[in-house]
């Protein structure tokens, strides 16, 4: 059984203009741990195809399921989201910031300031529980949002281009360490990018989507030998070249 | 040079610079009653008019040294300082009962609209009638004053808070109270504070109109009353003595301000 099923979701959005519809007869399946990539032309619906997975608007039809319980207006699901920009608050402490989710998911009594201390070492950070966000540059700061994220534990992690904004050696650092921290803990991730070459470095699975409506175009399986390495390693790795050939012609042929 | 020094330099110029503010500053208050003074006892303006500083401070030393005055000033004080929060406070509030129910705020959209344009000053009498010639209705009218504005724009605050904050919560299962709590409010407290700037003039004039219209105490009443006997001197008095309590109003706002907003 697959831990996350999407089947036949639609989605269309309503203006006073025009009615746009953004995802058509989307079905997929993802297991438990794996890390797959939604890449396409922009107007593909992989946004908000993110968007409704994680529950925060329901399709106009179809279900999204995660371990066969519906995710929208479910309360029992934990998803972590990872958004473009860290989105922390500015008037919260670093360590207020780490621990918000599990204040509103859980009453429990533990250490909230364990917590936010080993989360923090956790994510390659020196102890800056204390500092507010706008202390910290803006690969730490993403790295903070990484760790809010995790503190709940969240069955899924969703990931909206969590390293668009980043200079580019941040972007790379910390793509590493998503991804070993992901394998770490085991976690299923979707990414959704803009970067081919992020796609191919960091996920087992690229779904490959074409616009207006957004569907999916074709899945690409990566090569094992990438997988098992970490995606700046498999950035040099010699099947990453051909692979990124292959689905550059895909992607050049659907625009 | 080592860099302490030039730091220390730099240090020197900031306090030089505001040393010369200082001064000025200083400059223009002297000039101003020096040439109020002088305009007065020469007879450029009308003194019994316009009166002169001296008058009007020996006649403050008189009010002080019986004690008279001090009933006038907490009269006023309290009414302005009541007023001032509630207005504040009724205009968050009515803000965030709009945030809360969208479809509320399309009803009301023109009726705040019509209500903020309105000159709240002309409902004094329709209030004094309503609620009785006493402190209550002075008060109402200094909250009445600042409460639709405070609404206007807190609310506009609150509905232009980055969608993106409130997606983080969502994610969280976050009720729209705890939306609320968590993003929406503390994100507008530097609009909030603004508007506690504005309203602290606004209800200033709410109660010394209120004053005007009904009391036998207070500031308010002491303007009317020395512009009925024509005692300029009193009148001239009692304006200081406001510019003096709504300056210190100010800055305790901005005080607050400074405790409040911490991620600035």
């Amino acid at each position: 059984m697959s831990f996350l099923s999407v089947g036949n979701v639609h989605h269309t959005y309503f203006s006073k203009e025009a009615t746009t519809q953004a995802l058509q007869d989307i079905n997929l399946a993802i297991n438990k741990g794996e890390f797959v990539s939604f890449i396409g032309p922009s107007g593909c619906g992989k946004t908000t195809l993110l968007s409704i997975i994680a529950g925060l608007f329901e399709p106009t039809s179809g279900s999204v399921k995660i371990e066969e319980q519906e995710v929208y207006g479910n309360t029992n699901l934990s998803i972590g989201y990872m958004l473009q920009q860290d989105y922390l608050f500015p008037w919260k402490t670093i360590e207020e910031n780490i621990t918000l989710g599990l204040k509103l998911l859980k009453n429990e009594k533990q250490s909230y300031a364990k917590v936010a201390s080993n989360l923090l070492s956790d994510v390659g950070l020196p102890p800056v529980e204390k500092k507010y966000p706008r202390e910290l540059s803006g690969g730490m700061r993403q790295r903070v949002a990484l760790a809010r994220t995790l503190a709940v534990d969240p069955k899924i992690l969703l990931l909206d281009e969590p390293f668009s904004a980043l200079d580019y050696q941040s972007k790379l650092k910390l793509e590493d360490l998503v991804w070993s921290k992901l394998k770490e803990y085991e976690k299923t991730a979707v990414l959704v990018t803009h970067d081919l070459g992020e796609a191919i470095a960091m996920s087992d699975r690229i779904f490959l989507f074409s616009a207006r409506p957004g569907r999916i175009h074709q899945i690409f399986d990566v090569p094992e030998e990438l997988r098992a390495i970490t995606p700046f390693e498999a950035r040099s790795h010699s099947s990453y070249s051909s692979l990124f050939q292959v689905i550059w012609k895909e992607l050049e042929s659907l625009e | 040079m080592n860099n302490q020094k030039l730091h220390e330099q730099f240090l020197q110029s900031l306090r030089k610079e505001k040393r010369w503010v200082r001064f000025y500053q200083f400059l223009i208050l002297i000039a101003f009653f020096g040439l109020w003074e002088l305009a007065s006892r020469l007879r450029w303006i009308d003194p019994l008019i316009f009166s002169s500083p001296t008058k009007v401070t020996n006649l403050l030393i008189d009010n002080i040294a019986d004690g008279s005055i001090l009933v006038h000033i907490s009269y006023t004080l309290f009414e302005t300082v009541l007023g001032f929060i509630l207005g504040t406070l009724l205009g968050t509030i009515l803000a965030a009962i709009l945030w809360w129910s969208p479809f509320l705020s399309k009803v009301l959209d023109p009726y705040l609209v019509i209500l903020n344009s309105m000159p709240k000053v002309a409902l004094g009498p329709i209030l004094i009638v309503a609620m009785g010639p006493g402190m209550s209705s002075i008060i109402t009218m200094g909250a009445i004053i600042s409460v639709i504005i405070s609404t206007i724009v807190i609310y506009t605050s609150f509905r232009s808070v980055d969608a993106n904050y409130l997606k983080v919560l969502q994610t969280f299962n976050a009720t729209r109270s705890q939306m609320f709590k968590e993003a929406i409010l503390p994100s507008s407290f530097p609009t909030i504070i603004s508007t506690l700037k504005v309203n602290v003039g606004l209800s200033w004039v709410g109660v010394i109109v209120g004053e005007f219209l009904v009391s036998s105490k207070g500031l308010g009443y002491l303007i009317i009353y020395g512009f009925q006997v024509f005692n300029f001197n009193l009148v001239l008095m009692s304006l200081l003595i406001i510019a003096i309590f709504a300056t210190i109003m100010y800055q305790l706002v901005e005080l607050l301000e400074r405790k409040l907003i911490k991620s600035e």
